[in-house]
């Protein structure tokens, strides 16, 4: 039982007064996060990232990492309440936790769905403890060709699962990718695509492309949706949270399911997003009643946030032991850990014992301490909602402006920023998928050292990617994912011309 | 005829138009980075692959997959679906073009004070609220910020005349 040992001491690590309180603190500006529109996970880390640079980087990932779990707890509140997922993944819950609270019942469903948090979150995190040690001494033995071959699953895996149309989600990938290689080539010292610019030599950050992406273009979709934040307040007491705990017990089937379902869709790259759809709709049609769903039913509100919990959770496993983040917000993590100097993959279990345990043992606490926090403070979080849009709107601009600004301490990354903000914009409402760009933009030079340096072992022959069992089976599955569309669209057309002949 | 009075009622903003601009966008970056590429070198040298040997592939992949969107958009250019209505556009816009300016502002006057004007016409033109609190929440949100960052964390943000007169 290696993995305990190291965890009790991962605890003695976290378990300090100022790791607490960084925690604390992480919770607290991750609820505000996921509770105002435009600010969510992934850019409320990419906009705190840079003040934590001088701090060290186990207490930083940790009050990052909370910052995570905040956000993932503050989503539900403006779901139940306000019927506005404040975030992509919560906005499954908002089909039966509204109604919920429209029938005067919001702290039984802001309790249930707390507790589902908490629950996916904590089976994610046993899930880590006791794969990730495997995984990273399975993936100590991968070389070049290994590794490239998983990305490539990564990114093929995006192709076959996303809802958005396959082109535009390998054009939103390959732009992820031809921003990345902007800049000095690492290997050969070139410049590329920097067409005389000096500006662009450190090529697009993107921490940058984060933060206006999700931040800006975020912004942009709340004015045309022109909200009016209109909602139930709630207070929780401790009865009632007693009564409905009693009454979720008695659920414990969905909750598994839920868990299942959700890491299993956090470690491939499915994310937090679909994991919480497709668990809802699994609970309403193994449901006795799937018609009362949509009406207020509180498995409803267990199915898509146990599921979203355990997905952004176990998204930090393949981040942790491949290099590899299954989530946009796990990606701005990874770039984190690159900028304090840790090289994530496998290497990271045998180097950096501490913070690798730290943090997995910072996941017990924190999700503890977000579920105290997130049950005693639910009115002060809707009466922030309340503030208008007005005063709001422009303060998470200059927000974003701030944080763009203090990552390089440059102007034309806020300049960038609008850019992509109004890119991120035009993106979404053209059903281009963000989450594969920025995690093209994120692994890009990564995914092409690996690349080259299989290339470099075989003499530019692509045969060493079919070389033994292993790279095999990864390359075959990721050319699997990718034709995966194909078969879709021939199996339309053949039921098509079926009916064109039986009619 | 009857379609274009159609068009005309129809008060929203068609998807045809944005998606053909971004697919050809695209192409367009996708066509830099393949010249580039080809600058720097495709093939093989001595020491390995080229600098553009990946990219070079990259920027292939994106021009396909873009020039596929825009040409599926072109193949059904008389489909009506909808990007979002004008009224919404509108909304956008007037968000949009007071952030380009603020961020202008900034260059020139510094962040806190730019921050002061945006926050401030925002709450006066949109919000509607009284002047003691948009200068409560315009003023003190930047002084909060100026606090922390300039005071707190030691970071040094985009400064104007207005704070050198005041010896910062």
């Amino acid at each position: 039982m290696d993995e305990l040992q190291n965890l009790f001491h991962g605890f003695a690590v976290a378990a300090t007064l100022p790791n607490l309180g960084f925690m604390l603190v992480g919770i607290t500006l991750g609820v505000l996060i996921g509770v105002l529109p435009g600010l969510g996970g992934a850019n409320g880390v990419a906009i705190l990232l840079p003040l934590t640079f001088s701090m060290d980087p186990t207490s930083a990932i940790i009050m990052l990492s909370c910052i995570y779990w905040g956000a993932l707890f503050g989503g539900a509140i403006t779901s139940i309440l306000f019927n506005i997922p404040g975030e992509p993944w919560s906005v499954a819950t908002t089909f039966d936790g509204y109604p919920m609270a429209q029938q005067g019942r919001a702290a039984q469903a802001l309790t249930a769905a707390f507790t589902s948090s908490f629950v996916g979150a904590i089976f994610a995190v046993i899930l880590i403890t006791f794969t990730a040690p495997l995984l990273a001494k399975f993936a100590l033995e991968f070389g070049p060709a290994e590794f490239f071959a998983v990305q490539l699953l990564t990114f093929c895996s995006f192709v076959g699962m996303s809802k958005e149309p396959p082109a535009k989600t390998i054009a939103a990938m390959m732009l992820g990718f031809a921003l990345a290689a902007v800049g000095m080539d690492t290997v050969t010292g070139q410049l590329r695509m920097t067409y005389g610019y000096t500006e662009l030599l450190k090529g697009f950050g993107f921490l940058i492309a984060v933060i206006g992406l999700f931040g800006i273009g975020e912004i942009l979709l709340t004015m045309e949706e022109g909200l009016a934040f209109k909602g139930k307040s709630a207070k929780i007491d401790f009865k009632v949270v007693w009564q409905t705990w009693g009454e979720l017990i008695r659920h414990w089937k969905l909750f598994l399911r839920s868990v299942v379902v959700g890491c299993w869709m956090g470690i491939t790259p499915g994310g937090a997003t679909p994991a919480s759809f497709m668990s809802y709709g699994m609970a309403r049609r193994m449901s006795k009643d799937p018609q009362s769903f949509g009406k207020g039913r509180i498995e409803g509100v267990v199915a898509p946030e146990t599921a979203a919990h355990a997905a952004g959770t176990s998204a930090l496993l393949p981040m942790l032991t491949l290099g590899i983040p299954g989530s946009p917000t796990a990606a701005v993590l990874l770039g984190g850990l690159l900028i304090w100097g840790l090289q994530p993959g496998p290497m990271l279990f045998v180097e950096q014992k501490d913070f690798v345990w730290g943090l997995i043992a910072s996941m017990y606490i924190g999700n503890i301490v977000g579920l105290i926090v997130v049950l005693t403070t639910v009115p002060w979080w809707a009466a922030i909602l309340r503030i208008p849009f007005s005063i709001i709107g422009p303060v998470i601009i200059v927000i974003c402006a701030i944080g763009a600004y203090t990552v390089n301490n440059s102007m034309f990354d806020v300049v960038m920023m609008l850019v992509f903000g109004v890119m991120g914009y035009l993106f979404k409402k053209l059903k281009y998928p963000l989450a594969p760009m920025v995690l093209a933009l994120v692994l890009g030079d990564m995914a092409e050292a690996s690349f080259r340096q299989a290339m470099l072992i075989s003499q530019g022959s692509m045969d060493i990617f079919w070389s033994n069992p292993l790279v095999a089976s990864i390359a075959g599955l990721a050319i699997a994912m990718l034709v995966w569309p194909l078969w879709g669209a021939a199996k339309n057309l053949a039921r098509q011309r079926e009916l064109r002949a039986g009619g | 005829m009857m379609s274009d009075r159609a068009e005309e009622k129809d008060d929203s903003v068609g998807v045809r138009w944005p998606e053909l601009g971004v697919a050809l966008l695209l192409v367009v970056l996708a066509g830099l980075v393949i010249k580039d590429s080809l600058r720097v070198g495709t093939g093989w040298a001595d020491d390995g692959p080229r600098a553009g040997y990946f990219p070079f592939y990259i920027g292939l992949a994106l021009l396909l997959s873009a020039g596929w969107v825009a040409l599926k958009q072109m193949l059904r250019w008389r489909s009506h679906e909808r990007f979002a209505e004008r009224a919404q556009m509108a909304s956008v816009w007037a968000i949009l073009w007071p952030m380009a300016i603020y961020i202008g502002l900034i260059f020139a006057v510094g962040i806190y004070v730019s921050s002061i004007l945006l926050i401030g016409y925002f709450m006066l033109r949109h919000g509607k609220h009284g002047m003691t609190l948009t200068a409560a929440v315009s003023l003190g949100v930047p002084l909060f910020f100026f606090l922390v960052f300039e005071r707190w964390f030691l970071v040094a943000l985009p400064k104007g005349p207005l704070e050198a007169w005041f010896g910062f």
